[in-house]
């Protein structure tokens, strides 16, 4: 009798579910997902309000902006299923582990989702292209020139990164060593890892600031570690001795500028590499073909070179003459 | 002639069943099913329901070894670790071309040396777990990150993606299957056999339970080597699944396996506790961040949902001996 009353609960449950589900799926809009490597954090807020722009300007896209607690590929992955079980079409993923969320993306693709990646990027075989927001040497360059344009005498620059395993950072960093030759004068002295986490990056800058007391400039390759670098320099009263340059935002870094700890600092614009991400992701769910040009619309177009990959754009200096204008934007 | 009667039990064994934690429990299962069944029209999907088993079912496995292990007054934080670093071996060895049963065998030898490793050191130089597995889970994972850096081990042979990817029958995941086998040996052992009356005779008086000629460093001893080996078991599974090897792999499960015990209704400080309550729990778990990842409810507000979860589970049977004792 129990059982009986269970089963029949049961059946009406997945009657209502059904019906729920067939008004949910009359809606035609494309549902396109931006998945990021953690929720909260600045520069990817900025990229969601991008995908909106992108989707109010296509119209008929429904934007789900979403992601893990924290920077796992195993949260990253639980995200990824629930996308393709609510059958989203189209995923476009900052991935926090090139390699461990293929499987889940594989099947994505299998199940008929358009799958691409934008910011940091899935091995060849988990999605159809990568959007790189700019080209790595030019980033490895420009941040190495940010700190040289400070240092005419030249002198001792450290980095501090994000976590060992962050892709980006890693190839930033290596490109910057590979044109260190180019700053005579310039000595990197270390590379250190604050995991993106505001303390730990905190107290890395501070390592280093004992550890290196000649340093004339922390070089960080992300907006977490910019930041607390920044904060560490100011703490430690050496503003105008250190000089805290790399990638940050201009919200977060207005302060920073303004205080004198970073002279300049550069990123690429978070809004258009949501925008851009968003239309790649509706021009191929749509049917475009992948080997030609794709539309970026306002950005122009980009066409895949041989490992399925695009930049976006060169990254843009800030300093004080202009982080008023930007800060209030992102 | 009037006698009276002195009740042997207070409760009858049915009323005690269900105003017992497992079906306190059940209730809130049943409740998140069928929240999640109205809420969003993708949940009652085999296919999904399926995949939202892959969410629990590898935390799980070292969830039961961890429930016996605290319900034997001890703990063990470096079961993440542990996962780590039988990932990492498993990868060295698929890279010299060790075979898919090498490589089982590998992840499961990994996880039980991890584990002699901790009991040892808890069992023979009388350390507490808490700091010696605090210890050891910066040490087994700070191995791998010394081995893998900021690279990746790929290139497993394609048989052994089946331990994370494959199904045994239509939507019947083999995860989820082991997830069961392993259920029901953990139920039996610690319910049906002379073992199982002593960890909860050790976590209830250590000191009498070895008055009593249980070889409690032993019984210790073997737990913690089963908790190794579980967690080599989920290694094993994981890494299938993600069909690569970091040293960042299954960061932050030690604490959401212990979360998983404790809803359950293991207690904390040992000596009671079940495995069909961590069954549930598991399901529990399982269900909620599926369903709130349907909605696309972000990671932190699931977070909310499970602490406020753990705690009113907990709270909720004071309260009531509390209100009922008025």
């Amino acid at each position: 009798m129990k059982r009986r009353t269970f089963t029949s609960l049961v059946a009406g449950l997945s009657m209502a579910a059904g019906m729920m589900g067939t008004t949910a799926m009359a809606q035609d809009d494309m549902r396109i997902a931006l998945v990021v490597k953690a929720l909260g954090i600045g520069f990817f807020e900025a990229a969601a309000e991008g995908a909106n722009e992108a989707a109010a300007e296509l119209g008929g896209v429904e934007i789900i902006y979403t992601g893990p607690t924290s920077t796992t590929a195993e949260g990253q992955i639980e995200v990824i299923n629930s996308l393709i079980a609510q059958g989203v079409d189209a995923i476009a993923i900052s991935a926090n582990d090139p390699d461990a969320v293929v499987p889940a993306l594989k099947r994505a693709m299998d199940r008929g989702i358009t799958v691409i990646s934008w910011d940091s990027g899935v091995a060849e075989e988990g999605r159809m292209m990568h959007l790189n927001p700019s080209s790595t040497p030019l980033i490895g360059n420009t941040i190495l020139k940010l700190a040289a344009d400070h240092m005419p005498d030249g002198g001792e620059v450290a980095i501090l990164s994000a976590t060992t395993t962050s892709t980006n950072q890693n190839a930033w960093i290596a490109a910057a060593e590979e044109v260190l030759p180019n700053y005579p004068g310039i000595n990197l002295v270390a590379t250190v890892y604050g995991d993106d986490l505001s303390d730990k990056s905190y107290r890395e800058a501070q390592g280093l600031m004992q550890t290196y007391p000649d340093l004339g400039a922390i070089i960080a390759p992300t907006t977490v570690g910019i930041l607390a670098a920044c904060q560490a320099v100011s703490d430690a009263g050496k503003i105008g001795e250190i000089n805290v340059t790399g990638l940050g935002l201009p919200s977060e870094m207005a302060g920073c500028v303004e205080s004198g700890a970073t002279k300049s600092f550069a990123i690429w614009n978070p809004i258009d590499l949501g925008y851009s991400a968003t239309m790649i992701a509706h021009s191929l769910a749509t049917g475009t073909d992948a080997s030609g040009e794709i539309s970026m619309g306002r950005m122009g177009t980009v066409t895949l070179d041989d490992t399925g990959s695009a930049a976006m754009a060169d990254p843009f200096t800030y300093d004080s003459s202009n982080i008023d204008d930007f800060k209030d934007i992102f | 002639m009037n006698t009276r009667s002195i009740p042997d039990r207070l409760q009858s064994p049915l009323e005690r069943k269900l105003k017992s934690w497992e079906s306190l429990l059940l209730l809130v299962a049943i409740g998140i099913f069928v929240a999640n069944s109205f809420a969003s029209p993708y949940f009652l999907n085999a296919w999904n329901l399926s995949d939202a088993t892959f969410n629990f079912t590898e935390k799980a496995m070292i969830a039961f070894a961890m429930a016996l292990l605290i319900i034997s007054g001890e703990i063990d934080l470096s079961v993440a670790s542990i996962i780590a670093l039988a990932s990492t071996a498993m990868g060295a060895a698929a890279q010299v071309g060790i075979g898919t049963e090498g490589l089982v065998l590998i992840g499961l030898a990994t996880g039980l040396v991890c584990g002699a490793f901790n009991g040892v050191l808890v069992t023979a130089l009388g350390l507490p777990s808490i700091v010696v597995t605090i210890g050891t889970m910066s040490l087994f994972r700070g191995i791998s990150f010394i081995i893998l850096g900021d690279q990746a081990y790929r290139g497993y042979p394609s048989d052994f993606a089946f331990f994370g990817q494959g199904y045994v029958w239509w939507v019947i995941s083999f995860e989820f299957v082991l997830f069961a086998i392993i259920a029901v040996i953990y139920g039996v052992f610690l319910h049906m056999t002379n073992f199982g009356r002593t960890v909860y005779a050790i976590g209830n008086n250590p000191t009498g339970a070895l008055f009593s000629g249980i070889r409690v460093g032993r019984v210790k001893f073997i737990l913690f080597l089963l908790t190794g080996l579980m967690s080599g078991i989920a290694a094993i599974c994981l890494t299938s699944r993600l069909g690569s090897t970091r040293p960042s792999i299954a960061t932050g499960w030690e604490l959401e396996i212990v979360t998983m015990v404790v809803l359950g209704g293991v207690n904390i400080l040992g000596g009671s506790g079940s495995i069909p309550g961590v069954v549930i729990a598991a399901f529990v778990m399982g269900l909620v961040t599926f369903g709130l990842g349907l909605l696309n409810v972000p990671g932190i507000v699931m977070s909310i949902v499970i602490g406020g979860l753990l705690i009113s589970v907990i709270a909720l049977p004071r309260l009531w001996t509390m209100w009922s004792a008025r």
